[in-house]
């Protein structure tokens, strides 16, 4: 399996996946009994020639799921630790930057235990950060915090990757705190891959039912902020040619708001509503393909062409009746959606 | 007998043999405890229980063990002789071998439970900020487990000092060579010389004290950095 070389890839799956496995054996942690491991031209595990290199000789940045700061170090002393350590040819990342992008500047000279947990984790980051990492690895680096102290650090992480455009490789449990941030999406399933590829489209695969959480099947949108209307009490998102009704969001016009969309939230109609109907979030859509039929049950998932692949999930004697086919244009009627920012955590099943 | 004339050989030779003891045991310890803290092996227990072993046997056990280890045809003794031209029975160095021995237990048992307590995620933390292992043994584990560094110095120190049975079966009582404190203490007694006897234990009871209190003082201020 190779990984992008840039951009937030994230390990998600449920407890017992390998999915922290697969992290320790990347960072040289632990070494796997076989396997070969190379990042970009580097071998890093290659068991064939007996090769692997201690985690210390690697490249990388660790974080964990907790701070593990060195309690007899100021967070000046724990942040300069890896930072002294690296050679300063390699060093391509310095305190200010870091202090000023976590927002840390003014916790330097406090020892660890006085830190909040939010507090703690930032400086964890920093200090990876300071190693001046060619990847960093993060091992659900939110789990040990509250619902309020996530929101307050997934932005730090959004933005150092936009401004040091070092990949991550960001492993979770948890859709709701990585939505945001994924780029590249790897689902495990007991130390298999069950599917993996961008976000946009990873989440809209046929076969996966049975595979994965199937309140994450449907399709996540990258959409901006079009306008408001107050006098209804929504906001217009853009979506490729589409415009999306949500609830009023209080975001200036312009911002990117990802969203996600259950394919059991989303119906199908063949021909054009003409504003009969009270949905509000209709996309013309092409039918790429039917779903396997002889699934147990009464439903079946049609993967839709909306510009980008989106599931729908109907019953199959919806399918019978309205003679859905491959190439067909039809109308998805969305019923609900979720904004991600707004995702309460929501862990694997 | 008058206190000028107090004779300071024994003294000053018992602390640099606890001095030299508690140095050697450090060095020692260190390895053991941190593989007692951290080994998965069937033979810990083994070793848990070889190290305790001082504890539980009367001094002259060992002393005697140690004794016949020492000389001339024992099996550390022997190897000395051939080489150095003396065995090691007798000699401040079979002390210092017996006593490092003999105090093993009040070394490694604090530093095991400090390594317990530290655990191994910082040094795994430090691999992934550079660091290799030494460096991290040194930078953030030792600092981490100092408490237990400063109990297992001050006890074994403190439980050299008081070791009596052990050093007389394998130093005998020469003076300027093996003669330590609790030894001159005894011979004393047994001439009936009460002046010199009061001194030295007075002496040595309200050293031990003094350090025992300055220890657990310590510990107490000294913040734990052990989450």
């Amino acid at each position: 399996m190779e990984f992008p070389g840039q951009g937030v890839t994230v390990l998600f799956g449920p407890s017992g996946s390998g999915k922290t496995t697969l992290l320790r054996c990347l960072s040289g942690l632990e070494r796997s009994p076989e396997g070969l491991f190379k990042f970009g031209d580097a071998t890093w595990q290659d068991e064939a020639r007996d090769i692997f290199i201690p985690v210390h000789k690697r490249p990388i940045g660790l974080v964990f799921q907790e701070p593990r700061l060195f309690g007899h170090l100021n967070v000046r002393s724990n942040l300069l630790y890896g930072f002294n350590r690296t050679p300063e040819s390699e060093r391509r990342i310095f305190l200010d930057q870091v202090t000023e992008i976590l927002g840390i500047a003014h916790l330097l000279d406090r020892r660890p235990k006085f830190l909040s947990g939010g507090e703690g984790q930032r400086v964890a980051i920093g200090r990876a950060l300071l190693t001046s990492p060619r990847l960093l690895l993060m091992d659900e680096p939110l789990a040990s915090l509250d619902q309020q102290r996530k929101r307050e650090i997934l932005p730090y992480i959004r933005r150092l990757q936009n401004e040091l455009k070092i990949p991550i490789i960001y492993v979770s449990h948890s859709l709701g705190e990585v939505l945001q941030l994924v780029d590249t999406m790897v689902l495990l399933k007991q130390g298999q891959v069950v599917a993996n590829g961008p976000v946009e489209t990873v989440f809209s695969q046929l076969g996966l039912r049975g595979q994965i959480d199937p309140t994450l099947m449907g399709a996540v949108f990258d959409t901006t902020v079009e306008d408001h209307e107050p006098e209804f009490g929504l906001t217009r998102l853009r979506f490729m040619d589409h415009l999306l009704h949500v609830p009023k969001q209080e975001a200036e016009v312009g911002r990117p708001i990802r969203i996600h969309i259950h394919s059991n939230d989303v119906s199908i109609a063949t021909s054009s509503p003409n504003n009969q109907t009270s949905v509000l979030n209709i996309l013309a859509a092409e039918v790429i393909e039917v779903g396997p039929l002889d699934a147990p049950g009464y439903s079946v998932d049609i993967k839709l062409n909306v510009g980008q692949p989106m599931l729908a999930t109907i019953t199959r004697k919806s399918l019978a009746r309205l003679g859905i086919v491959p190439g067909q244009k039809v109308y998805a009627h969305i019923k609900a959606l979720k904004m991600v920012h707004e995702w309460d955590d929501h862990p694997m099943q | 007998m008058d206190v000028a004339n107090f004779d300071f050989t024994a003294i000053g030779l018992t602390l640099k043999l606890a001095g030299i003891t508690v140095i050697l045991l450090l060095i020692v310890g260190t390895p053991v405890a941190w593989w007692l803290a951290h080994t998965r092996s069937r033979a810990r227990v083994f070793v848990e229980a070889v190290v305790a072993l001082p504890l539980v046997l009367p001094p002259t056990v060992l002393g005697f063990y140690l004794l016949i280890a020492l000389g001339p045809n024992g099996w550390i003794g022997g190897p000395a002789k051939a080489v150095t031209g003396s065995a090691l029975s007798f000699t401040f160095t079979g002390l210092v071998i017996a006593s490092t021995l003999y105090s093993l237990p009040f070394v490694v048992q604090p530093l095991h439970s400090s390594f317990e307590a530290v655990g191994k995620l910082p040094l795994e933390t430090a691999g992934s900020l550079r660091a290799s292992k030494w460096d991290a043994f040194f930078t953030v584990i030792s600092p981490l487990a100092l408490r237990g560094y400063i109990t297992a110095t001050v006890l074994g120190f403190a439980h050299t000092l008081g070791e009596f049975g052990v050093v007389l079966m394998v130093g005998g009582s020469i003076p300027g060579k093996t003669k330590v404190i609790s030894i001159e203490i005894y011979d004393r007694v047994e001439s009936l010389e009460y002046t010199q006897a009061h001194l030295l234990s007075g002496g040595l009871l309200v050293f031990s004290f003094l350090v025992l209190l300055t220890v657990y003082t310590i510990n107490r201020r000294l913040p734990l950095h052990v989450a």
